[in-house]
């Protein structure tokens, strides 16, 4: 597969999930995880340009895809205008869920030009905060997408 | 936690797929977007020998008009179902139902096959399959079989899938009228309950979701004349079984708060 557009080779075990094999195999660590189950999105990362939960996909399954986590998007520059808005926001406290709310709320950022608050909530409601009550993050998000700020 | 551990294949032919299900009998299992069987996994409340990913497989994708209605394969995820427009022209119950399962990430992974082919008695497309008088296509080593949706789903997580079958595709005919409506705590959550109504040639059909061991048609309130008859008589056609949070009676008393506003938008 090949991960932040470098092409990677291993032999690795068929129950491995994709965000293991990222952390343990690779040390990209900024995909975190939370409850292995799907449902609070810490894992999330793109698979062929689509998010997914990093523990609902064994890696094997990654074979042959691009994969691209946090490390990517912010090393290329793709996340800059998101990041700055959570750091002005104040869109984080303790961090964990940070990466996994990025990669979702770029999601919409490539999908749509404007959003209301509602669509944005919809969007982000696979991922779990448990600092922040959510309202800054959807500041946040507002902000990038609608140019509120 | 982590999965147990199994063996894993990605056969590249349906003879392939049949072959490796007929050799490891009960202990393989069938892979596709692994929404609901990847967690299941991780929670070791499965722990099969060999998971077959059926991915690979030619047949099983795309979303095809038919002279009535849409054939659409197992393996169309439910962002496609979604997105797809020929979906919201021939089958818009699907597309106002698609969004409301589960989250972004996992509407990207998960199927519609993987969904009928669980039976979860909480998920959108069975109710809808049921509502939209599916057919579902099956494929099988000796060839295809065809079963209408309501013959299908048997019970908690039983259908009439035979050990070896794989489910390939769900023909649905068009519907006059479609609405599709579910309360759920949290958007994405499993649904309290849902609706899944359509109108055929003046006739109604109104399938519940959340209310039962498989998708229930209301057969007295699809068949009443007024709403008020119709919710009268919903208490005859559901016995919603109490959940954790909510009664049984609540239950009803939800179903018939969605019979409502499927009603007056039928």
């Amino acid at each position: 597969m090949t991960v932040n557009g470098s092409p990677v080779r291993r032999r690795i075990p068929a129950r491995q999930h994709l965000v293991d094999f990222l952390r343990e195999e690779l040390g990209l660590t900024g995909s975190h995880i939370g409850c292995e189950h799907g449902v609070c999105g810490a894992c999330t990362v793109r698979v062929d340009g689509d998010i997914v939960r990093g523990c609902l996909m064994l890696a094997v399954q990654a074979n042959g895809c691009k994969v691209d986590t946090i490390e990517g998007l912010s090393d290329s520059g793709e996340l800059e205008a998101l990041q700055k808005a959570f750091h002005e926001r104040n869109a984080l406290q303790c961090g964990f869920c940070t990466p996994g709310m990025l990669m979702a709320a770029q999601d919409l950022v490539l999908q749509k030009a404007r959003c209301s608050r509602e669509e944005i909530k919809r969007h982000i409601s696979g991922n779990y905060c448990r600092c922040t009550g959510y309202q800054a993050i959807v500041d946040a998000i507002e902000q990038v997408l609608n140019g509120q700020g | 936690m982590k999965a147990p551990s199994f063996a894993y294949a990605r056969p590249g032919t349906l003879a392939e797929a049949f072959d490796l299900l007929e050799r490891h009998g009960e202990g393989a299992r069938i892979l596709a977007g692994g929404q609901s069987l990847i967690p299941s996994l991780n929670m070791r409340l499965s722990s099969p020998e060999l998971l077959v990913d059926i991915t690979g497989l030619a047949g099983l994708s795309g979303i095809e008009s038919l002279p009535k209605g849409l054939r659409i394969g197992a393996l169309v995820t439910h962002a496609q179902i979604e997105r797809s427009p020929e979906v919201k022209r021939h089958a818009p119950l699907l597309a106002q139902a698609a969004p409301h399962i589960a989250h972004p990430a996992i509407r990207n992974r998960g199927t519609l096959g993987g969904s009928l082919a669980l039976a979860d008695p909480a998920a959108e497309y069975p109710a809808c399959a049921v509502a939209l008088d599916a057919t579902l296509v099956i494929a099988g080593k000796k060839g295809e079989r065809r079963v209408k949706a309501g013959a299908f789903f048997k019970g908690l997580f039983e259908t009439d899938l035979r050990p070896g079958e794989i489910l390939a595709a769900a023909e649905f005919p068009p519907a006059d009228k479609a609405v599709f409506v579910e309360l759920a705590r949290r958007h994405g959550d499993y649904a309290i309950i849902g609706l899944a109504g359509t109108q055929a040639a003046s006739r109604k059909r109104f399938v519940f979701l959340g209310a039962g061991a498989t998708p229930i048609l209301a057969v007295n309130a699809s068949k009443a004349s007024s709403l008020e008859e119709a919710r009268e008589v919903l208490g005859k056609d559901l016995d919603p079984p109490a959940d954790l949070y909510h009664s049984s009676a609540t239950k009803l008393h939800l179903a018939r708060v969605l019979l409502e506003r499927a009603w007056n938008k039928l």
